[in-house]
């Protein structure tokens, strides 16, 4: 693989940029790979990348069922952040905050990591209470957090109405600084280009149709390009982790449900940093091109269709243009959803399966784009050693019979309650 | 959005529904603790068809079956259920 570089560029532009390869490999699949990962999206490409990187195996596939980071790789709003108030998640998106800041050095690939800062609204006494609590839980786990004021708010979002008689009055925030967003396509593309040079088979246009089985142990599996031998498998296919680990006969503690995102037409600068408000569960932030990035609730019902509904756009939309009225002036272009596997307790699941040699990573609920190397990392270790990495232990699947579950929004077992 | 048939009013809007869970998640009242577990914490999750149980909350406030479609939004029969099937 060849590095890119400024130099390269250059070098490029005396020659017509006739240089550029394909940045990785279409292969035919093998009929035995040591390790295979079901779903070619951000955390799958990044575990295959780490499997490789770091712990050295050479015999690797991604397979995926139609192109890589198509699914919701490329369909979140691309914030990064570890703002969350339980030590596990704490431990789990610092240790992902602290890679994005070396992603684009070490992937040799522009990830366009841009740490503006993420900042949570405080709409009430209350609000702000639960900020200030969120922010000390994050201090004392070496996690930045500032609570701000409301002219410190202002300062940094003058574009919000900050009026007394706002539809949501603004009290204050909470800042993670080193918070901020990614190019989601690029972090895709970063990984698969590192894995594939690393000797990683990324197979697209492969769907997994079944298991194949030797007594309960899973051995292999079977694919719309043929049976594919395996040592190990593990599931990594996001909204759709019910079905595939459905055709292996597991039940998982998750519901897919859509969540909706919207993007309006390229504008100068008018929004700083990424807005958020937990309370009304909106998330407003600028694209580097200039459109307004727009997310809101999941739809809150079942769901593997990947297209949203007004119902809830209409939500979200309202309460974006509440919080900066100026939005309201701007033609919304694109709006899209995918599907995302909710988990019972809102954390993710990363570990065994009852099923020997068959893993799972999934019920990323709608947080999964900020945690892609983290969960890559921590996957890969899994997958190499057949044991839980010390910051995945937590959240193994048998959590919710032990009753360990780890339920930031305290909202009990219905993920369309949360 | 989707357009339900409540058995009691008619078909509505689904903006008048709230979605509660699909009928395999209803915990019976003498359920073992490993069976509630199952039914509290494990979905079958179908990429197609399922039985959800819905409440027309903003109409007459009655809980129903609908067999859904998770993919096409199909909706192939609604039914009325009595307070047994209630959580």
């Amino acid at each position: 693989m060849s590095q890119y570089s400024a130099f390269g560029l250059l070098r490029g532009a005396l020659n017509g940029q006739k240089h550029w390869q394909p940045a990785w490999r279409d292969p035919e699949p093998k009929s035995h790979y040591d390790i295979i990962i079901i779903g070619g999206g951000g955390h799958g490409l990044a575990t295959a990348y780490y499997l490789a990187k770091v712990h050295g195996l050479k015999n690797i596939a991604v397979l995926e069922k139609g192109w890589i980071g198509g699914g919701n790789t490329g369909r979140n709003t691309t914030i990064v952040r570890s703002n969350y108030r339980l030590k596990p998640l704490h431990d789990l998106f610092e240790f992902g905050l602290k890679m994005w800041e070396h992603l684009s050095d070490e992937l040799n690939y522009n990830v366009m990591f841009s740490p503006r800062g993420a900042m949570f609204l405080g709409h009430s006494d209350a609000d702000m209470t639960k900020l200030a609590e969120r922010g000390d839980a994050m201090r004392c786990d070496g996690i930045d957090a500032d609570l701000m004021t409301r002219d410190e708010v202002q300062k940094l979002e003058p574009l919000l109405d900050m009026s007394r008689d706002a539809r949501f009055p603004i009290e204050g925030g909470l800042i993670q600084r080193r918070g901020g967003t990614a190019r989601h396509d690029a972090v895709a593309w970063g990984y698969a280009r590192g894995a594939d040079s690393l000797g990683v088979d990324i197979v697209q246009k492969c769907e997994v149709t079944g298991f194949v089985r030797d007594g309960d142990a899973v051995v292999g599996v079977e694919t719309t390009r043929g049976r594919i031998n395996a040592g190990r498998v593990g599931i990594c296919v996001a909204g759709h982790s019910g079905h595939v680990a459905g055709l292996a006969g597991l039940k998982l503690p998750v519901e897919s449900q859509t969540l909706q995102a919207m993007v309006t037409e390229g504008v100068k600068p008018m929004i700083n940093s990424v807005i958020m408000s937990q309370s009304l569960h909106c998330y407003i932030s600028q694209s580097d091109k200039g459109g307004i990035v727009f997310g809101g609730d999941p739809d809150n019902w079942p769901s593997y269709a990947q297209r949203g509904n007004p119902m809830v756009m209409e939500r979200a939309v309202a309460q974006g243009l509440a919080l900066v009225p100026a939005l309201s002036r701007l033609r919304m272009v694109r709006t899209w959803s995918g599907v995302t596997d909710m988990s019972f307790d809102g954390a993710p699941i990363i570990g065994e399966t009852p099923v020997k040699n068959l893993f799972l990573n999934g019920g990323w609920c709608y947080g999964g784009f900020k945690a892609t190397p983290a969960s890559g990392w921590t996957y890969a270790h899994t997958l190499a050693t057949g044991k839980p990495h010390a910051l995945n232990a937590p959240f193994a699947l048998d959590r919710f019979e032990r009753g360990a579950t780890i339920d930031e929004t305290g909202s009990g077992p219905m993920p369309n309650s949360r | 959005m989707m357009q339900f048939t409540c058995p009691h009013c008619g078909p509505r809007d689904q903006a008048e529904f709230i979605y509660e869970r699909t009928v395999d998640a209803v915990v019976s009242l003498d359920a073992a603790p490993e069976e509630a577990m199952k039914s509290l914490f494990t979905r079958t999750n179908p990429r197609g068809v399922d039985d959800e149980i819905w409440r027309h909350t903003y109409g007459c406030r009655a809980w129903m079956v609908i067999t859904r479609n998770r993919v096409t939004n199909e909706i192939s029969a609604t039914r009325a259920v009595g307070p047994e099937a209630l959580p």
